[in-house]
């Protein structure tokens, strides 16, 4: 067992440290969400000041919601995988065949890596400063609160790998779309938006009109940010919070499985073309 | 004036460059309007389920949006020369070629090229005005277009501005810094509302140092014919988009040094 | 009245030094290492209006900064500059419209478009009158065959083709003063040929002040009156060419071939420099051997079948130069 996994920890382990070295591109890219984060609570903030007392999400829920969204927001697939955007443009995909592993896995384990490491350090931050920093300056209404409890925090915890293992069977999706179209450019540019939309990360899903919401709540994109966001403050919880998850983990598998299916097509095509 | 005549003759040479390939602008086009939509469509979805924000309706909003995001479309299509600043011209000497020129630099980099792709944004920011304008009743008196075309005006000037900042920081570190981001994107998000719903610092913020409240917010409240949550009086919403200019006339000192610096350090 | 005066032009790069390894970046984050470089060092010359200077020296002599610094992209430690009564690098934009100026292997044309694209917006750039323009470009596009280029974007055009329209464009404004930093470098030999041509008929007919800076010799030879030799940043000569040759290497050379097998020559004030079957290599200085007296000497005693007399390659002129100041690459 451990030897059939051992070349995809690999993989993982290093592309980890790697990205760990981006530290002041990091920093950077910190204070922005810093400040996107500012700037989104105190729009949500004015909308509720003088709005009824009965919302489908309290504002102290939305806040903690935009903290997360900031400090997982790499989470949210934007763009191919750098590194197979690279193989595009170069025409090199079809040396990846000649590794003796599974194309699919290789890449998976690989895009897991890439968000997990940029995530750590990122939502280690956003926590210390919503979180902690925020509520020792006076800031505390606007803070990032804690988890609801110990079951919320456990259960979060858990979504949140399905978070990660989620969104990357959706940057492999984007992955095959970038070979198939031989070029790096379409598939990234159309899925951020949707991204963003869906996942809760432009406006929380509970802010939606009432008629789109159950069908908002069941897409994958949801699993994303609204799911775990939902357990954290625990709107979820109990048996609806493992729904959540289930549902975050059914996507996953079908999503998994259609990329490798789609791959899959895709290679031969490549093969047949001599790619 | 000759310059612009001249700015004409470089945005004719890079359109037609950009015409060879019609796919890829037009593409990239359709991906921002996209983007641009959907991000607008969030903040649809807010309206419709408050109602209103502060005391400003959805159409007042979709006005503040719409001008500030025309600004913005606009000068971001001339962007590019600033973008690549450091890749393109400080880290490969090529700045050397623009300072053969008979002609300030800054306005050179203007002429790199006139980005079509940025149609997208564009043409979004347009219909949104139009939803707002149509919602508002705007009235379209001399008064009212003078000082929305004023403000769009000066808001393109504080684009450029930042524009300018963002390059200059290149003379010494080469690479462009994702921080000037912040302001650029950062403050058309923020722009987009009426400034009276910001905290104090905030406002501030907006107004006196990276002016963006002022090329967006007071002339558009001036022009809606609507009351000022602040008391901000007639003569300064009127001429508050002056502040772009200054804006961009301290960025280009600004740039000035950069150069100093690369012309005594050589390429 | 010079056009150009350089007095005591001295300029000094700071380079950062750092040591290698992960080590010595984090070292270098706090405390930066600091070494000077001495480019020039009080480098003093001036150009009258039309004249024809050629400027020589190894790698990292100096001459490329001299350029720069004349064409007011860079700026002096110390020193002043005064080309047509201005300060070029404080008025850089004054300066420039005067000037031509031409970097060997690279372009200042628009990579995409096409040449008389990129010619059409320099004159605008230049604000050069749209009829004279016309003359001009049209000129120049016959002196340096450029009618089928015209259309090609630049890309697309070779290293030799690129040189060629890099020329006309500096010159589409009819500037007083062309500055030419290796121009001829990678090209082949007509190209190389063409150019020499085409400064020369500009100094010569027009009357423009060249300033050329160059590896190759027979640019020299072709067209320099006058070169500055210049190395670690010091002038090392200042002279007309054929002194500066003179000087260098008071040399001729006689190539025999004999009707038998070369004999053992012995001559005074003769070397003999090699020596294989029937031909022989002598070396004398002129100043003291009179070539034709010692060829008659020669025949008269041998039976001569050819004989070839050269001045050493100017190449070698100039390392011995270089050598016997301690010029060698910096």
């Amino acid at each position: 067992m451990a030897a059939v996994a051992s070349p995809y920890l690999a993989a993982f382990a290093a592309r980890f440290q790697l990205v760990l070295q981006y530290r002041a591109a990091a920093l950077a890219g910190f204070a922005t969400q810093c400040w996107w984060g500012a700037i989104k609570i105190m729009v949500l903030a004015a909308f509720f000041y003088g709005a009824a007392r009965s919302q489908p999400m309290s504002l102290e829920h939305a806040i903690t919601y935009t903290w997360l969204g900031q400090a997982f927001l790499i989470f949210l697939p934007w763009n191919a995988d750098p590194d197979v955007a690279e193989m595009v443009r170069t025409g090199a995909v079809a040396y990846d065949r000649l590794r003796p592993v599974d194309t699919y896995g290789w890449w998976y384990a690989r895009a897991v890596a890439w968000s997990a490491a940029r995530v750590a350090p990122r939502a280690v931050l956003m926590f210390i400063v919503a979180a902690g920093l925020m509520p020792l300056f006076g800031l505390g209404a606007w803070s990032l609160k804690a988890p609801a409890g110990l079951e919320a925090t456990v259960l979060f915890a858990v979504s949140m790998i399905g978070v990660a293992l989620l969104s990357a069977s959706i940057v492999l999706l984007i992955n095959v779309v970038a070979v198939a179209s031989m070029t790096d450019r379409g598939a990234n540019l159309l899925i951020a938006p949707f991204s963003n939309l869906l996942s809760g990360g432009i406006v929380p899903l509970a802010f939606f009109p009432g008629w789109i919401r159950p069908g908002l709540r069941l897409q994958p994109f949801a699993g994303l940010f609204d799911t775990p966001f939902r357990i954290y403050f625990g709107e979820l919880s109990g048996w609806a919070a493992l729904g959540g998850v289930a549902l975050q983990v059914g996507w996953t598998l079908a999503l998994v499985l259609l990329g490798r299916w789609a791959l899959g097509r895709t290679m031969r095509r490549l093969q047949v073309q001599g790619g | 004036m000759e310059a612009l005549r001249l700015y004409g003759r470089y945005a004719a040479a890079s359109v037609r460059g950009q015409m060879q390939y019609p796919a890829s602008f037009l593409m990239i086009s359709t991906a921002q309007l996209l983007a641009t939509g959907i991000e607008f469509l969030g903040l649809w979805a807010l309206f419709a389920r408050f109602g209103q924000i502060e005391g400003w309706r959805f159409g007042e909003v979709c006005v503040f949006y719409g001008v500030v995001n025309l600004a913005f479309a606009f000068a971001d299509s001339c962007a590019r020369g600033f973008d690549i600043f450091g890749s393109e011209y400080v880290r490969t000497g090529a700045f050397d070629r623009l300072l053969l020129r008979p002609r300030t630099t800054a306005f050179q980099l203007l002429g790199h090229e006139l980005r079509l792709s940025r149609l997208g944004r564009l043409i979004e920011a347009a219909v949104v005005f139009a939803i707002g304008a149509v919602l508002t009743h705007l009235a379209f008196t001399p008064a009212a277009v003078a000082l929305l075309v004023w403000a769009m005006v000066g808001g393109m000037a504080l684009f450029f501005g930042i524009m300018v900042i963002s390059a200059t920081l290149a003379f010494w570190t080469v690479e462009s810094l994702e921080i000037v981001n912040v302001i650029s994107y950062g403050g058309v998000e923020a722009a987009q509302y009426p400034l009276n719903i910001y905290a104090a610092w905030l406002r501030d913020f907006l107004i006196f140092v990276v002016p963006i409240g002022c090329v967006a917010y007071f002339p558009v409240v001036a022009a809606l014919g609507h009351a000022d949550p602040l008391g901000a009086p007639a003569w300064f919403m009127a001429s508050s988009p002056a502040a772009g200019f200054l804006f961009l006339a301290v960025t280009l000192w600004v740039w000035g040094f950069g150069v100093r610096h690369y012309t005594s350090t050589g390429s | 009245m010079p056009q150009i005066v350089v007095s005591d032009l001295t300029k000094h790069y700071r380079i950062a030094e750092r040591d290698a390894g992960a080590f010595g970046a984090i070292k270098g984050l706090f405390h930066r290492r600091m070494r000077t470089v001495e480019a020039l060092d009080r480098v003093s010359f001036s150009l009258e209006a039309g004249e024809l200077l050629g400027f020589i020296g190894p790698n990292g002599a100096g001459k490329s900064t001299t350029i720069k610094i004349l064409s007011g992209i860079l700026r002096p430690t110390s020193g002043e500059v005064v080309v047509e009564g201005l300060v070029p690098y404080e008025d850089r934009i004054r300066h420039v419209a005067r000037i031509g100026v031409v970097f060997g292997q690279r372009t200042q044309l628009w990579w995409d478009l096409p040449v008389i694209e990129g010619f059409d917006l320099l004159a605008a750039i230049y604000r050069v009158d749209p009829a004279r323009y016309r003359a001009t470009r049209d000129e120049l596009v016959a002196l340096l065959k450029l009618e089928r280029l015209l259309d090609q974007p630049v890309r697309q055009l070779s290293l030799g083709q690129r040189m060629r329209a890099e020329i006309a464009a500096a010159l589409l404004h009819e500037p007083k003063i062309l500055f030419l930093d290796e121009p001829t470098i990678g090209l082949d030999a007509p190209a190389k040929l063409a150019v020499r041509e085409v400064v020369q008929r500009l100094n010569r007919e027009k009357g423009v002040t060249v300033l050329l800076t160059t590896h190759d010799m027979h640019d020299i030879e072709a067209l320099a009156e006058r070169v500055i030799v210049i190395g670690h940043g010091r002038i090392l000569a200042d002279s007309p060419f054929e002194q500066l040759r003179a000087e260098g290497l008071a040399e001729r050379r006689v190539y025999i071939e004999f009707a038998e097998d070369a004999p053992d020559l012995v001559l005074a004030g003769v070397e003999v420099r090699a020596r294989e079957g029937r031909s022989l290599e002598l070396a004398f200085d002129p100043a003291k051997t009179s070539a034709p007296a010692l060829i008659a000497k020669i025949a008269a005693a041998h039976a001569v079948a050819d004989i070839h007399v050269e001045q050493p390659a100017i190449e070698e002129v100039i390392a011995r130069f270089y050598d016997r100041h301690g010029a060698g690459e910096a």
